[in-house]
């Protein structure tokens, strides 16, 4: 049998044990407010032709100053994600060496 | 415009890893080099479905090795004259370009893509919330003007979303610090658990806000877990929360 695509697999909540959660913790993702909002916040960007992913990402993460920005739009060596990973103070590096598109 | 491409922010680029690995769809065009009838060009595409063998192209960033991608679904939604308009649903690092290239090979006329555009990159698709670059200019200096946090909501989605396509298990709020500091995730743990997980299946960790913890590995199937009284069942890969935002309730 062919694999379904992964957004057409229906998967079901079912519950192990009831518990609460204390509003004095945390916060549910759509209550955030600013800087939260941005620090654990995703874009989903309409790429314009021309210019590679990275290049795009680096007009997001100035547009927006932030300090780290990535895009998942392209699967490369994951040896190279891995070490964008590791370490945190070599991101860019190591986001340089995959390139763009 | 290329279509949809996922840009995390900060904390939530440690939500990448799953976009990288997740699925893709994309529309296009294959311009074909000589008249070929339209069933020899459906029996083709039927041919390229499920999984299929890829070398890399030669400028790709990759070793150029041989690897199997599959392709969950291939269709032709139009042709006319040479040119040929597809929908195609396929595993990250599928080449699309490769692709309508040997297509082109089987039909023995040749092929090669003249428009692209990604429709979905995992749960990101084109009708959930997409931007433009003008868009962030915009919306970003009216929060800039006004405050307006509704500006920022506008094209900001919570990076939870970048793993709306993996299965979930929610925690309790005692097991979330611990996780956070590396942990793995025990049985008593856990509250809520989505059917259909295998050993080894990659998983995302919520809290019962439904906020992201983190990234693992089950150990034990969906049934196995909510039996379970003891013992990892699911081994943590990647944390995603910063540590401290809930209490430390474990020594």
């Amino acid at each position: 049998m062919r694999d379904k695509a992964p957004w057409s697999i229906k998967r079901e909540l079912l519950t192990k044990s009831e518990d609460e959660t204390d509003p004095k913790y945390g916060c549910r993702p759509e209550e955030r407010q600013y800087p939260e909002i941005v620090k654990f916040g995703i874009i989903n960007l309409d790429k314009p032709p021309g210019p590679s992913s990275h290049e795009v990402t680096a007009w997001v993460k100035r547009i927006l100053g932030v300090e780290h920005a990535g895009h998942g739009g392209t699967l490369e060596p994951l040896i190279y994600v891995e070490w964008a990973w590791r370490s945190q103070s070599d991101r860019c590096s190591a986001h340089s060496l995959r390139g763009g598109d | 415009m290329t279509g949809v491409l996922p840009i995390a922010l900060e904390e939530a680029t440690k939500t990448i890893q799953a976009l990288l690995v997740a699925g893709k769809e994309y529309i296009g065009v294959m311009k074909l080099h000589k008249d070929v009838p339209e069933e020899k060009v459906r029996e083709a595409f039927s041919e390229f479905q499920g999984e299929i063998y890829q070398r890399p192209p030669a400028r790709a960033s990759v070793k150029k090795a041989l690897r199997v991608r599959t392709i969950y679904y291939l269709d032709v939604l139009e042709i006319e004259g040479r040119n040929v308009l597809f929908k195609v649903g396929c595993e990250a690092g599928t080449y699309i370009r490769k692709l309508v290239f040997d297509i082109g090979r089987v039909l023995g006329c040749g092929a090669h893509m003249y428009e692209l555009r990604r429709m979905r990159a995992g749960p990101f698709t084109e009708d959930n919330y997409m931007v433009t670059l003008h868009d962030i200019l915009y919306l970003y200096d009216r929060w800039r003007e006004n405050g307006d946090i509704r500006m920022l909501k506008r094209f900001i989605l919570p990076m939870e979303r970048a793993l709306n396509l993996m299965p979930k298990v929610f925690i309790r709020d005692s097991a979330v610090d611990a996780i956070c500091h590396g942990a793995h995730l025990t049985a008593p743990g856990i509250t809520h658990i989505e059917s259909g997980i295998k050993p080894s299946d990659k998983v995302a960790i919520f809290t019962l806000k439904g906020e992201a913890v983190a990234l693992g590995t089950a150990m034990a199937s969906t049934e196995e877990i909510l039996k379970a009284t003891h013992g990892i069942m699911v081994k943590t890969d990647r944390v995603i929360m910063p540590r401290g935002i809930y209490p430390k309730l474990w020594k």
